[in-house]
Formats: structure tokens, sequence, C-alpha cells
């Protein structure tokens, strides 16, 4: 008699725990073979008010994290991804139907990315900060600090890479993040929210959701409790309707070209001058 | 008369009192917290909720300008929307009565009671002169409701009479001018069967109101004591036609706490009890959360709380 597997279930990633959806709705994934491979949670929009609110309780500890701190824990989810490399490379042949070589080649650059961005965390400050020349007996200073929650749709395709390149550098600044992971491709996204519960991010700093992008993308957009949105995984039209009601509370909302720069980390801060008198 | 006033009559009919049923009582509030509340239910049931909250500052650090802070607050919640109701009352210390009232009457607020935490809140502990005179004081700041704590002690060593004794004499100096709510600080008395005890107890000695908590004792106000309180309310109206109000106080800081509270209180003490007047939430951040889902309902967006005055 041959073995039963024990599949996995695909849950979300909020407040570091692992729901269902409250609606208790699934979706199917398809592989590029057109198989069945999973039914992931299909979150509805309380998911995403629930994973707001842990984004917004977790984001003063990790934005008060010294940078050095935040640099330690981007690179130890990096260390935790390469202990996993074999599952994310499994999941990204069969969701894309590439080459095992090509599959390993995008979770190595995923690797990478986590390195890069957390060697960028305690640099940030002395490139974009500065001191600056005033008229009068003051030092005056200007430094960068992180927005507070941000939403990451993100990209597509490349399935695993798509999400770090995203997502790194939002909560490098010292952000929390809400990640709405591509529709069609949400398993590393998934896998990914597994290595993140054990690298020592604090719970709530990512939340991941898994679900139909078109259904939250307006609430995203109109949650006043978020601050800024990268919307790397939705259509130009998503991008204009977020940008439309995203308005009213002055979301900063970027897309960035598919290369990392620190550009990507600064865009979701803002810079802040202080101005101290000389002698005291 | 249920009692003829004797620590005896007073000791044989809380005896005589059947015990609670803690695993029912605790399953029944599990049940009773699945209720949905939905759309216009919701709205009534947040509007409803903010015009029974106690707003509360009771810290070390409370300032006139933090009491003057609040008062603004609890005349118009939301600034920006003159449709949410105020709220029930403003519960204070002693010696911040006289600001608040001032600043309540100075700015619209004359039909919102001050209550007083009197009676060497929130331990109860010192002699019985001392929990006269604090009282006094506070009525004479111009406070409309007493908050008075029980002596946990004493009622939990089985001086019973000794508590009821005190409940009475505080009674006694509130007379007509102020309501008379008694925190039974139900964290410390243990057991259910206390907390009914110690209920009747309250009523039989006059309270106008039972309330839960001092909200400096953890667990608080949690579903099965509200209901086990509402319980005694509800069946102390069948035995004597008066009703007597209940306020839990500590730890109900979201709308889904609060909506569950109203859910207990339809169903146990019946709709009689929802009202200002006969229920009342102890509270302070959970009004922030109220007004957010209000604007949620209102504008059809999620709200943040940079939308919301900081306490």
């Amino acid at each position: 008699m041959s073995r039963i597997d024990v599949n996995k279930t695909y849950k979300l990633f909020i407040g570091g725990t692992f729901p269902r959806s409250e609606s208790g709705r699934v979706y199917e994934i398809k592989g590029a073979n057109k198989k069945f491979i999973a039914n992931p949670a299909l979150a509805s929009r309380k998911d995403l008010r629930d994973a707001v609110v842990a984004a917004k309780s977790a984001s003063s500890g990790w934005a008060n994290a010294t940078a050095f701190n935040r640099g330690q824990i981007l690179y130890r989810i990096a260390e935790i991804m390469q202990g996993r490399s074999e599952q994310f490379i499994d999941e990204i042949c069969l969701l894309e139907g590439v080459s095992n070589k090509a599959a390993k080649l995008q979770v190595e650059e995923a690797i990478d990315t986590w390195v890069w961005y957390s060697g960028w965390c305690d640099k940030l400050y002395s490139v974009s900060g500065s001191q600056n020349q005033v008229s009068g007996p003051f030092y005056n200073f200007t430094t960068p600090e992180a927005l507070g929650v941000v939403a990451v749709f993100a990209e597509s395709k490349p399935s695993l890479l798509g999400v770090v390149r995203t997502l790194a550098p939002v909560i490098a600044a010292g952000n929390s993040a809400v990640l709405i992971a591509s529709e069609s491709y949400p398993l590393p996204a998934i896998t990914l929210s597994e290595v993140l519960a054990t690298s020592d991010l604090p719970a709530g700093v990512v939340n991941v959701l898994t679900g139909k992008v078109s259904e939250l993308a307006p609430w995203v957009g109109s949650h006043m409790e978020i601050d800024g949105v990268d919307v790397a995984g939705l259509s130009k039209k998503q991008e204009d309707e977020i940008k439309l009601v995203g308005a009213d509370n002055l979301k900063r909302i970027h897309r960035f070209s598919a290369t990392n720069h620190p550009e990507r980390i600064l865009s979701f801060m803002e810079h802040k001058t202080i101005w101290h008198p000389i002698g005291i | 008369m249920i009692i003829d006033g004797s620590e005896s009559s007073l000791k044989k009919f809380l005896a005589e009192l059947s015990p609670v049923d803690q695993v029912g009582a605790e399953a029944r509030a599990v049940m009773l917290a699945t209720r949905s509340i939905k759309t216009t239910s919701k709205a009534w049931a947040i509007d409803t909720a903010i015009s029974m909250i106690d707003l509360t500052t009771l810290e070390g650090a409370d300032s006139p300008g933090k009491v003057r802070a609040l008062c603004a607050k609890a005349v118009r919640p939301d600034p920006t929307d003159s449709t949410v109701p105020s709220v029930g009352a403003i519960c204070v210390y002693n010696d911040m009565v006289k600001i608040t009232r001032s600043e309540l009457d100075a700015i619209g607020g004359k039909d919102i009671p001050v209550a007083a935490v009197a009676t060497a809140f929130p331990s109860g502990r010192a002699s019985i002169a001392v929990k006269k005179i604090d009282t006094q004081d506070a009525l004479d700041a111009g406070a409309n409701e007493i908050d008075m704590v029980i002596d946990r002690g004493a009622f939990l060593s089985g001086k019973i009479g000794e508590v009821f004794d005190e409940i009475k004499t505080i009674k006694e100096i509130c007379g007509n001018k102020a309501h008379l709510k008694v925190i039974l600080e139900t964290g410390e008395l243990v057991t259910y069967d206390n907390v009914r005890k110690a209920s009747y107890l309250a009523m039989l000695a006059g309270a106008d109101f039972i309330k839960t908590s001092t909200g400096k004792v953890s667990p608080a106000a949690t579903a099965p004591v509200v209901l086990v309180m509402l319980e005694a309310v509800r069946d102390y109206f069948a035995l004597t036609g008066s009703r007597i109000g209940v306020k839990p106080a500590g730890g109900i800081r979201t709308t889904k706490d609060a909506i569950k509270q109203l859910v207990l209180v339809n169903e146990t003490a019946g709709s009689e009890w929802l009202k200002p007047s006969l229920f009342r939430i102890g509270a302070s951040a959970l009004l922030n959360d109220l007004l957010m889902q209000r604007m949620k309902l209102r504008t059809g967006h999620y709200a943040g709380a940079n939308y919301v005055t900081v306490d």
C-alpha cells in the first residue's frame, strides 16, 4: 500500500502567527503544467485590517531598533533562507515551469538581495542624512526616519525574487510591511513567511496575505493607517485607482525598476531635520 | 425586606444563594461573544457604547490640563463629527472633581456627571473615618457619582457585616446627592460564587450600581464575571422590583469587546438595561477605537489612529 502524502496547508502570516483567512475561503492555484498545486487562503478585507493592526503595533519597536540590529536580522533571514533553498527551488519549478538551474539562480539572487539590503541598514543615515550649515549658533541635522506601515504588492515573476526585492527595502528602512503575494504565484511568499517567523524578526513586522489582488487593492488604497505602497504587482489601472484614494492620507506610492537600489529604501522614509543650540 | 439588617440574616441570605455553575457561565459567555453585529445594528451599538462610557483617567500623573482635555473629549468625542454622542460620565480622582465639574459646565457638558473614586481607591485600605471624609470631600467638590471600593480583605475573611455596614455608611453620606457605584474588584474575589455574593451584598446595602473592577488589578472585567453580575441584578429586580446598574471596567479596549458587553446585557439582564442609567463601561482607550469604527462605517474606509485625539 502506498503512503498518503501529508500536504501543507498554505496559510496567511499575521502578527507572527499563521491563521487561515477569517472568511474561511481558499482558492486554487495550478502549476505551469496546469496541474493542481495547492489551495492557499483567500484573504478578505478583514484579514487586511488585522494585518495592518499587527503591522502598526510592531512598527515603533522595529523603527526604534538600532539600524545595526535591523541589519543583523535581515542577514539572519538570508541565512535561514539558504537552509531552505531546496524548498524554494521546488516551488519555483512547479509554479513557473523553469529549469532547476534557473530556479536555483533565482533563489541565490534572492538570498543575496537580503544580504545587500542588510548592509544598507546602518549606512543609509550617513549617505542620505546630512549636517546642514545654518546662519546661527545651531547644529542642524537631517536624518531619514521610517514611514510606518507600508503595503507591498509583490511582483508575480520572478516569484521569489519579486517578493524579496520589494519587501527587503521596506523593512530595511524600519517600516513594518503588509505583503500581498502574487495571486497566481503565492507559494514562495508563504514559504518566505515561515523563514521570517524563525529569523528573529519581531512579530508583525512582516505580514503576508494571499488572495485576489483586485479585491484587496481598493482597501489598501483607502486605509488611513497605511503610509506607503509599493505597487510592483499592480496593473497601471489599479495603480491609478490606489493613487486616487490614497491621496486622502498622502500615501507614498511608488513603482521601481527591477534593480536593487538604496533609493528603494529611502522612498519609504521621511527626512527629519533637527536644530540644536551649540554649546548646550 | 429581604433581610432584617442583622448580620446573621445577611449571612443566611448569602449562604442560601445558589452557587454559580462555573463551566456553564464561562461557556455561555463564550457563546454570546460569537454573535455577529453588523451594519445598522453595529452603528447603533457603537453610539450606544459611546454614550455608556465612563471616560476614565486614574493615574498618579493626572493634571488639570489632562482632565480638561478629557472633558473636551467627553462632550465632543470626535471634533470633526457633531453627530457623535457625548459619553456617559467622567471618572476621576477626588482632587480633580472640582476642575472637571467647572470645565464641563463651561464647555457645554452640564448633563455629563462626574464620578469620583472615593474610599481609599484602589485598595480600600483605610479606616472608615478616612473613607467617610474622602466621600464627603468628593461630594463637596461636586461629584455626581461615587465609585467606592469594598474591603476585599474583610469580605474574603468572612466579615461581611463589616463590608455591608461600610457600604451603607457611604450610601448615607451620598444620600440623594450622588449615585453610589460599588466596586467589587472581582479579580481579587477568586470565585464566581464570591462575585455573586458580593453583588447581592452591595445591592442589599444600597448600591445604585455594581462595578467589576478598579482597573488596577488583572483580570478585570472578564465576560463570565459580567454575566454573573448581570444575572444578579436581574434576579434582584425580580426579588425587589428595583433596577440596579452594572459597570464593567478594565480591559475593555476594542469595539468588539464593547459590543460583546452589550450582547451580554441584552441577553442576560434584558434590553431595559441597555441605557447609560443602568449600564456603563469604564474605559479610556476604548473611545478611540469606537470612534475609528464609527469613521469606518461613515466613510467606508478604514480609519487610522492619527485621525482621533491622543489621550
